[in-house]
């Protein structure tokens, strides 16, 4: 249980996707514009990671990794190379998933993403999360603890940006540093605080 | 861009006046992540120009057989299938680099770079245009890229390439490496310095302010 634990919290804090690993930078610097629009972000992306990761990892141990199909006289086949497509479909599907479910359900929800929700298809972040699993080889438990975490730390990444930019519109910056600059600036010293988690992991 | 671009102007372009990085914020997720060092931000560069110069060319190629619906799908898997042929390379001739990398070869799927050149120029344009729109597209990439690279590389470690460039304080030279440079947060302030240089040279792009002051607008915001 402590291993799961350890995880999901070094997900959220330590490893966080867009601040110490730089994924999903484009939509994490794109919708926090607005605080509303990125909670609603972090909200979808919980979601898709904390569902795909799983979902891949049944579909990579059964179908793609070496030996899988020892059961149908085939022990040699190794299909990892084929990976990337599965997950990227399965990303796709779900995210589709999503959408249909937000416009059944929620249709205020799904009104206020727009052209953001298709796009997280493309979300570095939701692909590296499954890449990731890959990588280090977690089981089904610690595959879900590690996408709902990434995918909280995604969340509150994100909230805490649209929060503070929108106080910036009080702020004087020179014309050059507006918008992108700035959001560049302050990402990275954010990125200095959750730096900080690393240590305490250490501290341990 | 010109309504009838020449090649040229195609190619150089998107170096830095429409540089994809600093201008459209396509593609940074990885532009961050693998400069920690030169050679690793050089492979990243080749990787990416080589794989949206192709997709470019496929997609252009079969651009009036692909239905309007599926066009996604169908441009990322012929993405998806050029990624795995690259990660494949880099795993058999180029171990070393391969697991620096990490992730981040097969992270070029998602990069919005390459879905966002396929879809917004290859889709409309003859191959050969839309190959040198993402050949310049990769190259505007790689420049930030290199930059980022070699300055963290420089300031954090002294070297470039691997090769002692600054001598040392440790060796008897006179520079104390920035260890900060190999860390995350470094990579957001350079880029975000990078951005304001390029914004200062072309001040058009300068974002306009989003809103004005609640009480500057109307009372009741």
């Amino acid at each position: 249980m402590t291993g799961l634990w350890d995880i999901f919290v070094t997900a959220a804090f330590v490893d966080n996707m867009p601040l110490t690993l730089f994924l999903g930078l484009c939509t994490f610097l794109a919708l926090s514009k607005r605080p509303e629009a990125a909670l609603g972000l972090g909200v979808a992306m919980t979601g898709v990671l904390g569902f795909t990761v799983p979902l891949n990892y049944l579909i990579y141990q059964g179908l793609l990794a070496p030996g899988a199909w020892v059961w149908a006289g085939l022990p040699d086949l190794d299909l990892s190379y084929l990976a990337l497509i599965a997950f990227i479909g399965v990303i796709a599907a779900a995210v589709q998933l999503l959408e249909m479910v937000l416009d059944r359900f929620f249709p205020k929800i799904h009104a206020a993403f727009g052209v953001f929700l298709p796009l997280l298809t493309v979300q570095c972040a939701i692909l590296a999360g499954s890449l990731f699993m890959v990588e280090r080889s977690y089981n089904l438990a610690e595959s879900a603890a590690f996408g709902f975490g990434s995918g909280l730390g995604f969340a509150l990444a994100v909230a805490m940006l649209g929060a503070i930019r929108k106080r910036l519109v009080y702020a004087d910056l020179p014309a050059g540093l507006r918008g992108l600059g700035i959001a560049f600036l302050l990402a990275g010293l954010m990125s200095l605080g959750f730096a900080s988690f690393a240590q305490m992991a250490v501290a341990q | 861009m010109p309504q009838v671009p020449s090649y040229w102007s195609t190619l150089t372009t998107p170096l830095i006046r429409q540089n994809p990085v600093t201008l459209q914020i396509l593609g940074i997720c990885s532009a961050l992540a693998v400069t920690t060092s030169l050679v690793t931000a050089l492979t990243m560069s080749v990787s990416l120009t080589v794989v949206l110069t192709l997709a470019a060319g496929l997609v252009s190629v079969i651009r009036r057989h692909i239905p309007d619906t599926i066009r996604l799908i169908v441009q990322i898997v012929i993405v998806a299938s050029l990624v795995i042929v690259i990660d494949q390379i880099l795993q058999a001739y180029f171990a070393e680099i391969s697991r620096a990398l990490s992730v981040y070869v097969g992270l070029i799927t998602t990069n919005c770079l390459v879905l966002g050149r396929t879809e917004a120029y290859a889709r409309h344009h003859p191959p050969l245009p839309a190959m040198v729109d993402a050949f310049g597209n990769g190259l505007g990439y790689s420049l930030i890229l290199i930059v980022i690279g070699g300055l963290r590389e420089l300031l954090g470690k002294g070297q470039l390439l691997g090769a002692q460039v600054l001598p040392l304080a440790d060796a008897g030279g006179w520079f104390t490496p920035l260890s900060l440079m190999l860390l995350a947060p470094s990579a957001f302030f350079l880029l975000g310095l990078l951005v304001w240089a390029v914004r200062s040279l072309y001040p058009a792009q300068i974002e306009q302010p989003e809103y004005a002051p609640a009480q500057l607008k109307s009372p009741a915001e």
